[in-house]
């Protein structure tokens, strides 16, 4: 079976069109204004893994267009008793379920359930896979910051190979010529990165991917998902880290993005995180409405 | 069936002459209209057309291809202790629907298959085998890689080959062990290349397509290397035999040309679905298209194409995984390793390596013939000389046909081939004298 339409499984197979329209749309959206566009729907929020930005926005977000929210968490569910996630996935259909976000440690997951459950399935992340809503509100930050894709350039630094978040970025910005340069040693940041898509480029030094950038977008190291890989965390700070003088090498009036949670001391200093070049917490905030648009072209509402 | 009725059912009194056909038996270098004559479950007679007369039944081979059985070195039947993926039964039947007269079956089941009981429960008639079954055991205990399990034993009670499949024999000691000692018998020992400490948690090759997917990738490294290892020590072990099993990596190939030209008693076998899909086909996470070794690179698909048209492929093997569907369909990471294969694997090889890739449809004949039969010594099989086992598969090299896993005898349905549209099919299979599928 077709995944149901306004489902968003990735950015790889989404026309440059539709993510305008979105973000378009998303600069409609207003947070503190509610906009009854999914009025009694239900969302099912099914999340197999920790989250706090993505869950609590798209809650928001949900529920700022007046629909209702279930959240279901592997611990404390059935999923802890064994149910399969296509048995959950009925299980919410017929619970009632009108969008079905879905985070999960696999990639892949939410094709699977798209492939056989009949309403709308939102990829809140998927393993090493993708994270379309994180780059969405990532483009809606630099959009609001940068006015145009034409002629930027992104220093993606940090652990690639297990970021959900670079693979979505990466894909995005691409589509709309946007040279990329992603930074890391060759365990996180391998060569094969570079076949993603068009205008990606590799580079193991800071210096070189710091050099006349407008967007530097940081990485965390992500422990949970090393899967044996060794990394020499004082060798990665002294060769990457973020700090203001290595910020300096950046256009002047670059800014600085990081999809959270960050780890102060570690791929960034408190400098960074708090100085004025940061939009972290503004990432955060922009996530509201561009979930808001995710929903209401779930429900066919987007106009 | 009263017992008489059944020992009469078995016992093939009469004769069976397979006459109007063009015989491929690569091992006894004919590749002309021949008619066979079987009686006794043997082979009576080969000779050119028209020459011989009288027998109790014939079978109009005219514009077919008669082979020898085909052979099978690499099959998951399931049984003991995993009947809800497929059975002695099932799986034999897929293998006769696919044109195999004969196929070894993997160790690896619930328990695994280390003891001279389960290889004589594996044998008995109850199973309801319709092809030969030939049973590789495990090569260590529980398959756990620690100790070797009694060779002398289950070579005795009929093993014809040690394996600790599904899993590498790692432990450089153990693999010494198990190549002296089965040298010392002459028994083939089969290796499942990976080196797991490389591979923890990967569910496909690793490459630009497995980075996209965010997947783990396994390299071609980790089946090289322990294949390398296992040449080397082939290599210096007076009358080792090493088997690899499903090689599907150029460099694990370098490693096993290097051995064969060094004389060592090397052989391997490759898949059709290594020799028709790659790393690049997967799509959308549909587990049916991962196997354990998975699929490849494109050069690697080049560098198997290439072994097996100059000759340096022993064996075309299945590797038959048969799943149940709650085992499939889920996330692509959690999902179990292996697909089906016996029903496609005739019409694979004629579709893509005889069509599309020019080989000759005799050294096809060959790769499921003389070849496998040569790996594991399986003698009075792999040719139809005169007095060999009666087994015989009758082939339509130009039949086109769609491939319904749905209609699959097999009790799995896990195939990425399901709707192919394929050329090449068995239209007979004999065993020992026996028609055990005609279609």
């Amino acid at each position: 079976m077709n995944p149901a339409r306004g489902s968003l499984l990735g950015i790889e197979h989404l026309e440059a069109t539709e993510i305008l329209r979105l973000l378009k749309f998303a600069r409609r959206m207003n947070p503190d204004k509610p906009r009854p566009l999914l009025k009694g729907k239900r969302v099912l929020l099914l999340f197999y893994e920790a989250s706090t930005r993505t869950r609590s926005s798209f809650e928001i977000a949900a529920k700022t267009m007046g629909a209702h929210t279930v959240l279901i968490q592997a611990s404390g569910s059935s999923i802890e008793k064994g149910e399969s996630l296509l048995d959950t996935g009925y299980t919410v259909r017929a619970v009632g379920a009108d969008i079905i976000v879905i985070r999960h440690p696999n990639a892949g997951a939410p094709y699977i359930m798209a492939q056989h459950i009949d309403v709308p399935v939102i990829n809140a992340g998927d393993g090493l896979h993708e994270h379309p809503s994180q780059a969405l509100l990532d483009a809606y930050t630099i959009l609001r910051n940068k006015k145009t894709f034409k002629g930027l350039q992104i220093a993606i630094v940090g652990d690639i190979f297990h970021s959900r978040v670079a693979r979505s970025a990466c894909h995005l910005l691409s589509k709309f010529g946007v040279k990329i340069i992603l930074c890391g040693p060759p365990e996180l940041a391998p060569d094969i990165a570079t076949t993603l898509a068009p205008g990606v480029r590799v580079t193991r030094h800071i210096d070189d991917a710091l050099r006349g950038t407008d967007v530097v977008m940081l990485l965390r190291v992500q422990k949970e998902r090393l899967s044996g890989l060794k990394i020499d965390l004082p060798e990665y700070i002294a060769r990457y880290q973020m700090n203001p003088a290595r910020l300096k090498m950046a256009k002047k009036d670059a800014i600085v993005m990081h999809p959270g949670p960050i780890i102060r001391g570690l791929e960034l200093t408190s400098e960074i995180a708090d100085g004025a070049q940061s939009r972290i917490l503004e990432e955060v905030r922009y996530g509201v409405p561009t979930r808001m648009a995710i929903l209401a072209r779930a429900m066919g509402k987007m106009r | 069936m009263t017992s008489t009725e059944k020992n009469r059912a078995n016992r093939p009194t009469t004769t069976l002459l397979i006459k109007g056909g063009h015989l491929i038996d690569p091992a006894a270098r004919i590749d002309a209209p021949m008619d066979v004559l079987l009686k006794d479950g043997r082979v009576a007679e080969v000779a050119p057309p028209h020459k011989i007369k009288g027998a109790d039944e014939k079978f109009d081979a005219r514009g077919l291809i008669v082979a020898p059985g085909f052979i099978d070195l690499h099959v998951h039947l399931r049984e003991p202790g995993q009947t809800h993926k497929e059975t002695i039964a099932t799986g034999t039947a897929a293998a006769a629907a696919g044109g195999f007269t004969s196929v070894c079956t993997m160790p690896n089941t619930a328990p695994v298959v280390d003891s001279v009981e389960w290889i004589e429960w594996l044998r008995q008639p109850e199973r309801g085998a319709i092809v030969n079954v030939f049973v590789i055991a495990a090569a260590t205990r529980a398959s756990k890689g620690v100790t070797l399990t009694d060779f002398r034993a289950l070579h005795t009670a009929g093993a014809i080959a040690v394996t600790d499949d599904g899993k590498p024999i790692l432990d450089d000691a153990i693999m010494r062990e198990a190549l002296v000692l089965g040298g010392e018998l002459n028994f083939p020992v089969v290796q499942h290349a990976e080196d797991t400490r490389m591979t923890e948690n990967c569910s496909m090759h690793a490459g630009a397509r497995s980075f996209r997917l965010g997947l783990r990738g396994m390299t071609a490294a980790a089946e090289a290397s322990i294949v390398e290892r296992d040449v080397q020590l082939a290599m210096h072990i007076p009358n080792a035999r090493l088997h690899v099993a499903h090689l599907s990596t150029a460099d694990a190939l370098k490693s096993v040309r290097r051995g064969k030209r060094a004389k060592a008693r090397v052989t391997f076998e490759v898949t059709p679905h290594h020799f028709t899909l790659t790393d690049e086909d997967m799509r959308d996470y549909d587990s049916n298209y991962k196997m354990n070794p998975p699929l490849r690179s494109a050069s690697d698909l080049e560098a198997i194409l290439a072994a097996l048209a100059d000759g340096t492929v022993d064996a075309i093997a299945t590797d038959h995984a048969p799943h149940a569907a709650h085992e499939k369909e889920m996330e692509f990471e959690g999902a179990a390793f292996g697909i089906t294969g016996l029903e496609t694997a005739l019409a694979l090889a004629i579709t893509r390596l005889h069509r599309e890739k020019r080989i000759p449809v005799a050294r096809i004949v060959e790769l499921f013939t003389a070849g496998p039969a040569r790996c594991f010594d399986l003698r009075g099989r792999g040719s139809l000389v005169r007095g060999s086992v009666g087994d015989v598969t009758v082939f339509d090299p130009k039949k086109k046909w769609t491939f319904d896993a749905a209609k699959s005898r097999s009790k799995s349905k896990n195939t990425p081939f399901d709707g192919w549209q394929l050329t090449g099919k068995a239209v007979a299979t004999i065993v020992a004298g026996k028609m055990v599928y005609s279609g």
